[in-house]
């Protein structure tokens, strides 16, 4: 049987691993190796890279970070943020990625996930939607640009829409719970899983073990994403996995 | 030294960088001499069957493999890699494959809670607990993909529980093949990796 992955997330800027809160105050966590391999210590299944860089200059450092990494760290590489079009998709999966996160960019320009499935396999193609609940009508709404850029698409119609596209995994994010350590958004996951049948990572609100419990236990997600809890050491990825095996969800 | 064959396959440099990373050099080319002269061969492969035949066949490197395999040199396809050592595959109509390993490659079933494609990490399965893999019983590799070789099982060296049995390394005399990617499988794909250069290639 397949395993369920904790992966955890870095925020790359220039060159270093960075973690704020909303994306300011951006604190120094690290160097992007150094920490992916203590990850791979710890157990975790896959990593995710996300690009917060502001400026475009900056930008093409994210290839070699990829690159760096991928020479001294053997597991699964996301990599996300800023990427427009096929040729950076490309630059990025030579350079070590399996799989490109689109956010932004997909709902800018959908037709850029059928251009990546098709050339790259819907395996690489991963679509990162971020979602927050209106509290005044209840809609589940996307929103871009880091959270900041209110849409109104519906998240669950776009769910289907990206996966009829091409591709070949979501990652979630409940903007409601991102940063509360309350526990991951279930409500969402039920709802998102059952709408459609590719891959689904949860992402947002884990604070301590148990709320990787619930989520996998409650929630048809394949996948549990965090950041801070593990960056700042609160916990390690081998205590979350320990007491999943013990509430019997398979992990590797 | 070992070569690892050139035809554009997406995993390509990632094999060639977890081998660099165990102090293995690898030659990556796809000149037929070359590869003949090599003292073992990894076919690396990412995508369809199909257009990987078409690339292998228009660098006559489908000759060029089956003479090595005959010539008794150690192969190892992985992912894609693999697939292709069988006789044939269904993926975008019936192709025929390098004829290595008897067998088919046919679409995961579809069922209830598998998802297609296979990606993340399964737990093999031990078959052949003589095979110099035998370091593989119930460890977790990491899997891509949609189609799976059917084989005769004393082709198989161990396999994982998917929507069927998913033989995950397979092997017919010298020729090896792995359907997970022991580059991107952590710790326990480089030391898969360290076996068949140590205990195959230069045993």
């Amino acid at each position: 049987m397949l395993a369920k992955r904790i992966i955890p997330c870095l925020d790359i800027d220039d060159n270093r691993v960075k973690k704020g809160v909303n994306f300011v105050n951006l604190e120094d966590v690290g160097d992007p190796a150094e920490i992916a391999a203590e990850y791979e210590r710890q157990g975790a299944d896959e990593l995710v890279f996300l690009d917060i860089t502001a400026t475009n200059q900056k930008r093409s450092t994210m290839t070699d970070v990829v690159e760096n990494v991928s020479r001294q760290v053997f597991m699964p590489l996301t990599v996300g943020g800023g990427i427009r079009n096929l040729n950076d998709m490309q630059k990025l999966l030579k350079a070590g990625a399996d799989k490109i996160s689109l956010n932004s960019a997909a709902v800018a320009d959908p037709d850029l996930i059928q251009a990546g499935a098709k050339k790259f396999g819907n395996q690489c193609i991963v679509v990162a939607i971020d979602v927050k609940k209106d509290q005044k009508t209840g809609q589940k709404l996307v929103y871009t640009h880091g959270g900041k850029k209110a849409t109104n698409i519906n998240a669950i119609e776009w769910a289907k829409k990206v996966v009829a596209l091409g591709a070949g995994e979501l990652l979630i994010t409940s903007m409601n719970k991102d940063g509360t350590k309350s526990g991951f958004d279930i409500e969402l996951y039920q709802e998102i899983g059952a709408a459609v049948d590719v891959p689904i990572i949860a992402s947002g609100g884990a604070g301590k073990i148990e709320d990787f419990v619930h989520v996998f236990k409650e929630a048809p997600v394949d996948g549990a994403l965090a950041a801070s809890v593990f960056h700042f050491g609160e916990l390690t990825i081998a205590q979350v996995k320990k007491q999943l095996k013990l509430a019997g969800v398979n992990v590797r | 030294m070992i070569t690892l064959v050139d035809y554009d396959a997406g995993n390509t440099y990632n094999l060639q960088k977890a081998f660099a990373y165990l102090g293995v050099k690898t030659n990556l080319t796809d000149d037929p001499k070359e590869i003949l002269a090599s003292e073992a061969i990894v076919l690396p492969g990412v995508g369809a069957f199909q257009s990987a035949m078409k690339i292998l066949k228009a660098k006559k490197l489908d000759t060029t493999l089956q003479k090595a395999a005959n010539d008794g040199i150690p192969l190892l396809g992985i992912c894609l890699g693999m697939q292709l050592l069988f006789d044939s595959s269904s993926e975008y109509g019936i192709t025929e494959g390098l004829h290595l390993i008897p067998g088919k490659v046919i679409e995961l079933p579809n069922k209830k809670g598998f998802k297609i494609p296979q990606m993340g990490w399964n737990q093999n399965k031990l078959l052949k607990p003589s095979s110099e893999f035998a370091l593989l019983e119930n460890e977790y590799t990491y899997f891509v993909h949609s189609y799976y070789a059917k084989c005769e099982p004393e082709y198989v060296v161990s396999e994982v529980e998917y929507s069927a049995n998913v033989p995950a390394v397979v092997q017919n005399k010298n020729v090896f093949g792995m359907q997970f990617h022991p580059e991107k499988s952590g710790h326990i794909g480089l030391e898969v990796l360290k076996t068949f250069k140590e205990r195959i290639v230069f045993k």
